[in-house]
């Protein structure tokens, strides 16, 4: 289509059917964006939904539907995965959320700190995308079996106390380490919503700070930290890079028992195993979203 | 009195935190320029050098700048067009694109794979099976650049919604009209130079993105920058952490060009 026909031409048709043409030609136009997310996003998920219903027979290769991938995958090491995978992702985005709350405001009330204020927030949206391999190098510097910090400990006798990085507690550790930066980029513009007048009229009319929070920040800050939590949680989620670079698969997390279960090629049927796997991480990341709604809703009809 | 005594948890906080974010960068710049106790530049110096370093970050690049313009081609115009003509549809195009955000890149990328491998399984033979072979090309990847413009999306969106919210292109665009310029000409000269900032916001964002990416490039099975370190890590374990080192500097040199920019723009129209 030419761009030059987007319905401003000059023909006498009459107005009405002159304005529908200019309407449909517009809605062509948006053909490209809504194909290109059919074929690259909604099609692979769609294909991952179908196939992960199909086995393949491992002495004659033959394809059947079934549903013996998803049952294995509910089960034993794989469930294992998901419970994992849910509780270090919500440890982390709720501990990321109290924290990245109380750095984002503590740097926005702040007297004078504008300076503080600039370089915490481009710090922020640095570290937020500093996330995957080079963070788990940075951290493996740090406090890995030959980190810098783990050897300056040793030197003075304290060690780490059973701490190891190469854990389930070590990754939650470096998660954080993306997770609050994201957390203060996307909760500073809310937090700049509140008026002062808001908490000037709240100190005059004699209510402490408690009391402020509880009737008037907080019911209005709700719906927003909750969204900024799920994004976090979402994230966490869907790590992979950090994980695989720090624990290999020795911790249970399904990002990398999908890895695993599409890199064995000894297994048959692994392929559709890992098919199942992804498609229940879709699964229980959309249970979330619908969640999130369901509460944003609430919050909101509450506020009215 | 309340007022002080709010400000002892604001320090806590702060120092707290600024440990924590501070000592993994410094412990790596310590631990990426010594070698057998002393102070060197050799792991810095060396990294132009490293076996596979070149191939790998120039192919990186190569896909971010694809990525870049691919994702602009597409997401520009269709805005434009939203913003001007179907403002009906912007919930509908706004969810499609922060979608990318919550869904896991692996079960992308699991579903990807599902979708190459119908060439060998179905296609075999025919020109689709060849244009699904050409896709996965080992020395430039097309498929990687087609799905990094999904991943990308989110932040394309958010770059260039925040600079069309923030102009009257209606006005813009219909003086334009009459005055006779054709709609190319708009997107080129009217179009493209008032949302400028948002523009380059977009692009460096998504050059970061790709420039990082892990998951997909591994999975998929193809040399990037970041499996290259990756893969180094085993051997030379200070190059790769002064690499990540370096990679922080770049990005975060990319981020304050950006906000220098921003400041620069909204200095000029106040």
């Amino acid at each position: 289509m030419e761009p030059g026909d987007l319905g401003l031409s000059t023909s006498t048709t009459p107005r009405r059917s002159r304005g529908r043409r200019a309407g449909l030609l517009a809605a062509l136009g948006t053909v490209p964006f809504f194909g290109y997310l059919a074929v690259f996003l909604l099609l692979p998920i769609g294909v991952l939904a179908v196939e992960a219903f199909r086995a393949t027979d491992p002495v004659t290769y033959q394809e059947s539907w079934s549903t013996d991938s998803i049952v294995a995958v509910t089960d034993g090491a794989y469930r294992r995965a998901y419970l994992g995978s849910l509780q270090l992702s919500a440890t982390t985005a709720l501990l990321a959320a109290v924290l990245g709350l109380a750095l984002a405001v503590a740097v926005l009330q702040a007297k004078r700190g504008r300076l503080l204020r600039r370089l915490v927030l481009t710090a922020s949206g640095v570290l937020a995308n500093f996330g995957g391999i080079p963070l788990a190098f940075a951290f493996i510097a740090t406090i890995g079996t030959s980190g810098v910090v783990t050897a300056l400990l040793g030197d003075l006798g304290v060690g780490l106390g059973g701490f190891s990085l190469y854990s389930m507690t070590g990754l939650g550790l470096v998660y954080l380490y993306f997770l609050v930066p994201l957390m203060v980029l996307t909760i500073v513009p809310a937090l700049e919503g509140l008026r002062p007048q808001w908490r000037e009229a709240s100190d005059n009319l004699g209510a402490s700070s408690w009391q402020y929070w509880r009737h008037v920040g907080g019911p209005v800050l709700a719906p927003p930290v909750i969204g900024a939590t799920m994004l976090l949680f979402a994230s966490a989620f869907a790590a992979y890079a950090t994980a695989r670079a720090l624990v290999g698969s020795s911790v249970p997390l399904v990002p990398l028992q999908i890895a695993d279960a599409l890199s064995s090629n000894v297994l048959v049927g692994s392929e559709n195993l890992g098919k199942a796997l992804a498609l229940g991480m879709v699964v229980l990341v959309g249970i979330v979203m619908v969640f999130y709604t369901w509460v944003q809703r609430r919050t909101q009809r509450w506020l009215q | 009195m309340r007022r002080r005594g709010n400000g002892a948890w604001r320090v806590v906080v702060l120092a707290v935190l600024g440990l924590y974010f501070l000592i993994p960068i410094a412990a790596s710049v310590w631990y990426s320029s010594r070698s057998n106790g002393e102070l060197t530049a050799e792991f810095y110096t060396g990294i132009p050098s490293a076996p596979g370093f070149a191939e790998a970050f120039g192919r990186s690049l190569t896909l971010a700048v694809l990525t870049v313009v691919i994702s602009l081609l597409l997401m520009l115009p269709t805005m434009v067009l939203i913003d001007l003509r179907l403002p009906r549809l912007r919930s509908t195009v706004e969810i499609l694109t922060l979608l990318p955000l919550v869904l896991p890149p692996i079960a992308l990328v699991v579903g990807v794979r599902s979708v190459l491998a119908w060439a060998p399984d179905y296609f075999y033979g025919t020109p689709l099976a060849d244009a699904f072979f050409a896709l996965q090309e080992p020395s430039l990847p097309w498929i990687l650049v087609l799905v990094y413009v999904v991943l990308a999306l989110p932040f394309v969106y958010r770059a260039l919604d925040a600079g069309i919210r923030s102009v009257d292109l209606k006005t813009l665009t219909e003086a334009a009209r009459s005055l006779g310029a054709s709609w190319p000409r708009v997107l080129v000269g009217v179009v493209l130079p008032v949302l400028r900032t948002s523009v380059l916001n977009a692009a460096f964002l998504t050059l970061a993105l790709v420039l990082g990416e892990y998951t997909i490039a591994v999975i998929l099975g193809f040399q990037t920058f970041p499996t290259w370190i990756v893969e180094i890590a085993g051997s030379q374990p200070q190059l790769s952490v002064s690499v990540s080192v370096l990679s922080l500097v770049v990005t975060w040199g990319l981020l304050l060009l950006i906000s220098a920019l921003d400041r620069r723009r909204a200095g000029k129209d106040s």
